[in-house]
């Protein structure tokens, strides 16, 4: 009965994991996995790809979305030389404190600045620029264009279900009734979305040769927002290494000591 | 004058100490010479890795509350901050927001395992008791951990939780108010929060020297759940028990890293990535695993306050656990069916947090009523009963005996083997 209830524990445990993705998709179908280089045990980041997908935000999403969390000098996270990130950053204009007539100053950026803001709400006080929603809201029929910094990590399916968005515009089934203003898509929860399908072929014309598809541009630009959410991930796995590797020696060990002086008592 | 207490160090600082504040004696005692069983397995490890576990949140939350911003404007983007700006901040915060599932795996197994040997059996029903504000402290420690991120799970976890309050018949509205600081989960709240998470730690250390200084006055149980007799059941805490701890913590640890570095979001809501935002519900308030359980029994009654009453009582029930377990036998190990049982209660838990976890509706509703019946009839029937009607196994005459002979329990002639070490 005993081994009977433990298989019954297990077989518990293992419903509950096959279970749990289960409850994430009610409505739409389960973003189809992609090949992610950061994906894995030993995973990091193509950064050509994260360079080509930060040319993709740049030059397409940067139009709605915010980058809250980034400020240029990250940008070093993903192979761009100090000249490069200073010219980066040096194409923008952001806010720069207050003059002396209490009138918010404005100059060209520098790495130490944040990723320009596409509605921005400058702070003084803290010297922060955040979204201003109500202006975002206005420009996008009520919708509010969530800040990207975080985006892969905080939907259900991550990367995958980014990408799936990218590329889950399709014509919608006959009976849909579409409100106004919005777009069918495939992998959308409800699939009514505000936003229209932002990348079309060759819409992005790579500097290394790269096609521009949507396939690709989608690929690119989640490998950058993955970044993004975790800048920390290569160091973070080639430490884990280290740390996890230095744990089991030192289990080895300790079990040898252990055996050493438990040797002489009976137990 | 009182009599001066007399060091045996050799040292003459230490002597000079230990004779005027005789801490190095009182160390020397309780974790030098400290007389233990000698049969401990490894589920005697989970106690120390608690210990640790605490000793790593609080150097963790240190650095933490150093950098972060307990302003429901700030708290979201000084996380970020911790995460990409601070030296190592990832790490530290990696290791925190983890470090709260392992104190609760490994406190889990450590309760588990006192159920299953009988831990809580006089005379260590106070011991126990102990234990048992250890885990409340712990709970609200993690609730209000979880809530500081601000993010939406952070934001309507501690609306929903804090909100049980309000089933309570007429206190149960102001109660609310009063915790909020408010009239919603706002500012206040989220400022008093972050004052109680920092100090409840360090009230949990108070409570655990508590849960160890009773621990040292009635001495540990042990896998066969029989009093010791004689000094050759037991061996000195060092180094038989400080280093058999030190192979179980070095695995923990490897464990514990490979979730941090390899896995770090694994056990994370993808919702806690969104700002808090109190006009947006998110689709499924879920708590944290750890918690799961007693959400499905909050869930599995229709009447709210029925439902808070049983989410309460399923810890509270704990407390009085040494008087309703009537079998005068501690360890599963001699009682045939308690044995069996006991992993019937773990499997109903287990599936309880299941159904924690999906939204209450279909065959999750049935499974969590029938899962909180079982959990409560465990502890109130069957229990109490099953003192009476099982026939416990004979016990072993002493903790060194069944060691020679090889597990069971000795025929009564056999002699033991005189023990080298006392």
């Amino acid at each position: 009965m005993m081994r009977a209830l433990r298989c019954l524990l297990l077989g518990a445990f293992a419903a509950g994991l096959a279970a749990a993705p289960a409850m994430a998709q009610e409505e739409a179908p389960a973003p189809p996995p992609q090949h992610w280089t950061f994906d894995g045990l030993f995973g990091t980041y193509d950064l050509a790809s994260a360079q080509r997908g930060f040319q993709v935000y740049s030059e397409v999403c940067s139009v709605c979305h915010s980058l809250q969390y980034l400020h240029y000098r990250d940008l070093a996270g993903i192979g761009l030389t100090e000249g490069q990130i200073k010219s980066v950053a040096a194409a923008v204009t952001v806010p720069k404190g207050l003059d002396d007539d209490g009138n918010v100053k404005e100059g060209p950026g520098t790495p130490a600045d944040q990723f320009k803001n596409p509605y921005p709400l400058y702070d003084p006080i803290l010297n922060v620029v955040r979204t201003n929603e109500k202006a975002s809201r206005a420009a996008h029929n009520g919708a509010l264009p969530p800040d990207l910094t975080l985006m892969v990590n905080a939907r259900e399916g991550h990367g995958d279900y980014v990408y799936a968005i990218l590329n889950g515009y399709v014509a919608p089934p006959a009976d849909f009734k579409l409100q106004d203003g919005m777009n069918y898509n495939k992998y959308f929860p409800g699939h009514q979305i505000t936003m229209p399908q932002p990348l079309h072929d060759q819409q992005v014309t790579y500097a290394d040769g790269t096609p521009g598809t949507v396939e690709q541009m989608s690929h690119d630009v989640v490998t950058f927002l993955a970044w993004a959410g975790n800048p920390e991930l290569a160091e973070r796995k080639q430490m884990g290494i280290r740390w996890v590797l230095f744990f089991v020696i030192m289990t080895g060990l300790t079990y040898a000591v252990k055996r050493t002086v438990w040797a002489d008592v009976d137990h | 004058m009182a009599e001066q207490h007399k060091s045996e160090f050799a040292n003459p600082v230490i002597n000079w100490i230990d004779t005027r504040l005789p801490i190095f004696t009182m160390m020397q005692k309780e974790y030098g010479t400290f007389p233990t069983p000698k049969n401990f397995n490894y589920f005697w490890n989970f106690g120390a890795l608690a210990m640790v576990t605490l000793v790593i949140m609080i150097a963790t939350g240190i650095f933490l509350a150093m950098n972060y911003q307990p302003n429901t404007e700030l708290a979201f983007g000084s996380i970020q901050h911790i995460m990409r700006d601070v030296n190592y901040g990832w790490l530290i915060r990696y290791i925190h927001q983890n470090g709260a599932s392992m104190f609760f795996i490994v406190t889990y197994i450590h309760i588990f395992r006192g159920l299953y040997y009988g831990s809580y059996k006089k005379p260590r029903e106070l011991l126990w008791m102990i234990g048992v504000v250890i885990l409340l402290i712990m709970m609200a420690t993690a609730f209000m951990g979880y809530v500081l991120p601000w993010g939406q799970m952070s934001y309507w976890g501690a609306t929903v939780i804090t909100n049980l309050f309000s089933a309570f018949p007429i206190v149960g509205h102001p109660i609310v108010t009063w915790l909020w600081g408010g009239f919603s989960v706002d500012n206040p709240t989220l400022n008093r929060f972050f004052s109680l998470h920092y100090l409840l730690p360090f009230v949990l250390i108070g409570v655990v020297f508590l849960h160890v200084a009773a621990l040292h006055i009635v001495g540990s149980n042990n896998p066969l759940g029989i009093d010791v007799k004689s000094p050759q059941d037991t061996l000195p805490f060092h180094p038989y028990y400080t280093v058999k701890d030190s192979v179980g913590v070095c695995v923990f640890l490897g464990i514990f890293a490979a979730v941090v570095f390899f896995a770090p979001n694994m056990l994370g809501d993808p919702n806690n990535f969104i700002p808090a935002n109190p006009l947006q519900t998110p689709a499924d308030i879920v708590p944290e695993w750890y918690f799961l359980p007693y959400y499905a029994i909050l869930r599995s009654v229709p009447d709210k306050l029925l439902g808070v009453c049983m989410l309460f009582g399923s810890i509270l029930i704990l407390f009085v656990l040494p008087w309703l377990d009537t079998s005068p036998v501690r360890s599963a190990r001699f009682r045939p069916i308690y044995r069996q049982i006991i992993w019937v209660w773990l499997l109903a838990v287990v599936v309880l947090g299941i159904c924690g976890a999906h939204k209450p509706e279909g065959i999750w509703v049935l499974l969590s009523r029938v899962c909180t019946l079982y959990y409560f009839l465990h502890f109130l029937v069957i229990l109490p009963l099953l003192g009476k009607l099982e026939r416990p196994l004979p016990l072993p005459e002493s903790i060194s005996r069944p060691v020679i002979g090889g597990g069971g329990p000795m025929p009564s002639g056999a002699a033991a083997k005189p023990m080298e070490k006392a």
